[in-house]
């Protein structure tokens, strides 16, 4: 092992959050290294416009994502199960490189709800104790909407999200989300134009009295120049988006937004293809002395730093944390540990509705061309007599006509054959996915640990998931699918399908890069990793960061939560932690 | 991979682990400039005409029939078969999709696995195809007095195809279900898949259900909502008739 000279701060992972808080602490002066374990990535080479739309290369062989045979988590849908490792992805489909998923993603950039963050207290006011579903273990997250808002603010404008505001300083806006929390200013740039889909959504929703909105989107309706002083494109709806690196500047990403800037930065340097494989401690285990990584050769690195921040994705800063020995694991059996547990997903669902007479080109396209409606999500309607909790956007997204993966066919058409060639043709054109992207809440089996079999290529051990879909969780996503079908109906569709989301969780078909908690943020150390700030109860010059800190996961798509904590972070960093180095910043 | 290929990226692209065998690509250090150079671009490697690199005569001539009873040639275009869809999977398998490079192949493999745990089987799909293809050949020489799948009538291979889908057919020591699913999966991506990779030729795949391709800007589709898009498709390699133009 060679030890290397020592840094201010040590950042594992350059993808979202790696980058956003290398920029700000290395703009106070201190020296960053970001180790990051895949390659660089930039614009012009890696998604250029002459490869970048390729359906089979990126969506399908997966070349922009981590690869297994590097790391990967073992999965069982119940603790009396043996997990057993994800051989190839599927369910899910973890970045890889600098960037990380912020390359491949959609760019649905959302506020969770106010009721969000105070989830366990708000729902017992409401509803009662004995509402909440059996063995959940859902909690607040010790930081409030209101103390986010300024943050969630400064990601918006960092990434230039296009949308429109329903709720500014506590006046509702024709047009947005009347159910959102109160924003401080507009959206830095408008709404996409929407497509043909999306005008039947927005009237037929209407109709009902429904209020339907443009999706936040991180493709861009117009250019725009970020304040680090990075330009993004305006989006060309060429409908590879989910999956592939932009070729057109148009998608917020670190590239994008922060790549730019931060190498510019003097006491900035980052090191790819360098896998960190943990984080060092003293022998008290209570203060980090940095990290150890390990390059292409095999070669193994000491780098000492002052501060550690943990920005790989979820799942993997969870493992990190298990293997460098940072928190109490989470032992299902007695119900006790932190790290680990409270792991959640998504609870999404769909319709696809077949027409007649519609033209409706899915190729047109972009990650977050979509009209949405929050009517059935969070606790904005009244649960009582549903008998469950939690709830779903409902959306008409447009974001993939790409004809590998997106053929539609009314049920009952033979996979082959004359007849599955003659519906594929007749109905690619004529159909539109409605989607709920749903709540997805914490229960004492779901959780993360190390796996007692498998290891990784350095011999150590792989991550085991194990969850399954909850009943609470599954009459919601029911309930909600309801509901967009009447909207399909007031569309005009002729056959409406309902593709239900149904247990048990399965591996293998895509379902969503939404995987939250295991390291998870709070007020209290017995059932919380960080602090508010992000910070480790246990290891105080430790933050971390990513949708790991979620205590339960809201029916939104988690990136803008995720930036929004950063930028907490952040200045958690820069305006209290530094002043008096190695100490908590809350008391237990 | 070829020595000119072999740029600094696409060493680094590859997994730490992935490179420590292949190559002495280093760690890089990325400091004060991005580390952008002047046309510096990852293309695919297009497939090549040309003999099979996989398949044996006797596979590719089952593959092909199979491909054209999936997708058959009618009315509405071309079949699989003159789609290229054998030569795609063909090229697939010989390159690294064919070794499931990147996949965790780490044992244990228990035979116990769940329905929802899964990609559990030790087989690449070199060996899938090599050993289900061999296998289908001697069940239907047993079925069908000694002839082999190319020499079935269509509706006797419509028939043996579907007894695969449904897990029916007995190979000998082979899941049917197995090969089925990965042959109609890779057909369906030859069909569909960008024509640089030897299917979807002409791009009959992407005109069949109107998709026109890597286009990449569809922003005057917004004032023309319900309206048919009228310009011909466009792929990696462009178009046919800009090609004949050229020459």
């Amino acid at each position: 092992m060679i030890r290397l000279a020592s840094k201010d701060v040590v950042v594992i992972g350059l993808g979202w959050t790696g980058s956003i808080l290398s920029y700000e602490l290395a703009r106070s002066g201190l020296s960053v290294v970001a180790i990051e374990r895949g390659p660089w990535r930039d614009t012009a080479s890696d998604f250029n416009i002459t490869t970048a739309p390729d359906e089979l290369r990126y969506a399908i062989r997966h070349d922009l994502f981590l690869r297994p045979q590097q790391e990967t988590q073992t999965a069982r849908n119940t603790p009396d199960q043996v997990a057993l490792p994800i051989r190839r992805w599927g369910s899910y489909l973890p970045g890889n490189g600098v960037g990380g998923a912020g390359v491949h993603w959609n760019g649905h950039t959302w506020r969770f709800m106010p009721s969000d963050f105070v989830l366990r207290t708000h729902l017992v006011e409401r509803y009662g104790e004995g509402f909440l579903p059996a063995n959940s273990t859902i909690q607040d997250w010790g930081i409030t909407y209101d103390e986010l808002e300024p943050y969630y603010d400064r990601f918006e404008y960092l990434a230039g999200i296009s949308g429109k505001a329903g709720n500014l300083k506590g006046q509702i806006q024709e047009g947005g989300n009347p159910f959102e929390g109160p924003r401080s200013r507009e959206y830095p740039t408008p709404p996409m134009r929407m497509a043909h889909s999306q005008q039947l959504f927005e009237k037929a929703a209407k109709s009902i009295g429904l209020h339907p909105f443009p999706l936040p989107s991180a493709n861009l309706s117009q250019a725009y120049t970020n304040p680090y002083g990075v330009r993004l494109g305006p989006c060309t709806y060429c409908g590879f988006c989910e999956r592939f690196g932009c070729a057109n500047y148009s998608k917020a990403s670190p590239q994008t937004c922060v790549l730019p800037a931060l190498v510019r930065m003097p006491t900035f340097e980052a090191r790819t293809n360098c896998e960190v494989t943990k984080i060092n401690l003293t022998p008290d285990g209570k203060h980090a002395t940095g990290v150890t990584y390990v390059d292409t050769q095999g070669t193994e690195w000491e780098q000492p730093a002052e501060l550690v921040l943990l920005c790989a994705y979820a799942l993997f800063n969870v493992r990190l944390l298990l293997l460098s020995g940072i928190g109490k694991p989470y032992d299902y059996q007695r119900g006790v540990g932190v790290v680990g547990r409270n792991y959640c997903y998504q609870t999404n669902a769909s319709c696809t509705l077949f027409f007649e007479d519609q033209r409706i080109n899915p190729f047109v396209g972009a990650g977050s061309l979509g009209m949405t409606a929050d009517d059935y999500n969070g606790d904005v309607f009244d649960h009582g007599q549903h008998g469950f909790i939690g709830g779903a956007n409902m959306n008409c997204n447009t974001y993939n006509g790409r004809p590998i993966t997106y053929r539609p066919v009314p049920p009952g058409t033979p996979r082959w054959g004359s007849a599955w060639k003659r519906a594929t043709a007749e109905n690619y054109n004529r159909a539109i996915a409605l989607g709920t992207q749903g709540s997805s809440y914490a229960y004492r089996d779901c959780y993360l640990d190390l796996d007692p079999t498998y290891k990784d290529r350095l011999g150590r051990p792989l991550m085991r998931l194990t969850f399954d879909y909850k009943e609470n969780e599954l009459k919601m996503s029911r309930f909600v699918v309801d509901r967009l079908a009447e909207i399909g109906k007031v569309m005009g569709a002729k056959q409406i399908v309902r593709n239900q989301r149904s247990a048990p969780w399965s591996v293998v078909p895509y379902q969503t890069t939404h995987n939250t908690g295991g390291a998870v943020i709070g007020s209290d150390p017995a059932t919380s990793v960080v602090n508010r700030y992000a910070q480790c109860w246990d290891v105080p010059n430790v933050f971390v960061t990513g949708a790991c800190l979620f205590p339960q996961n809201a029916g939104y798509n988690p990136t803008g939560t995720v930036g929004a904590l950063t930028y907490w972070t952040a200045d958690a960093i820069r305006d209290r932690y530094l002043r008096n180095s190695g100490q908590p910043l809350v008391r237990p | 991979m070829p020595p000119h290929l072999s740029t600094r990226r696409q060493l680094l692209a590859a997994t730490a682990w992935a490179a420590i065998s292949i190559s002495s690509a280093s760690a890089d250090t990325i400091t004060r400039r991005l580390p952008w150079r002047p046309a510096e671009a990852y293309p695919p490697e297009p497939a090549r005409p040309g003999p099979w690199l996989f398949f044996t005569a006797d596979e590719a001539a089952t593959v092909e029939a199979i491909v054209d009873r999936l997708v058959p040639a009618d009315e509405l275009g071309p079949g699989g078969k003159d789609a290229g869809c054998a030569v795609f999977i063909d090229r697939q398998l010989a390159g690294p999709y064919g070794r499931n490079d990147g996949l965790y192949m780490e044992g244990p493999f228990p035979s116990n696995a769940l329905a929802t745990q899964g990609l559990q089987s030790p087989l690449t799909p070199r060996e899938q195809y090599r050993q289900g293809l061999a296998a289908l050949t001697r069940a239907c020489r047993e079925a069908y007095g000694g002839r082999v799948f190319p020499q079935l009538s269509a509706e006797e291979q419509d028939r043996v195809l579907a007894s695969m889908e449904k897990g029916e057919l007995e190979l000998h020591e082979f899941d049917s279900k197995m090969l089925f699913g990965a042959m109609l999966a890779n057909t369906m991506e030859g069909f569909f898949a960008d024509p640089i990779y030897g299917g979807n030729r002409d791009m009959c795949g992407w005109k069949l259900i109107g998709f026109p391709g890597v286009r990449y800007d569809y922003r005057e589709m917004l004032d023309r909502p319900n309206q048919a898009y009228t310009r011909p498709p466009v792929s990696l390699q462009g178009r046919p008739d800009w090609n004949r133009n050229r020459t």
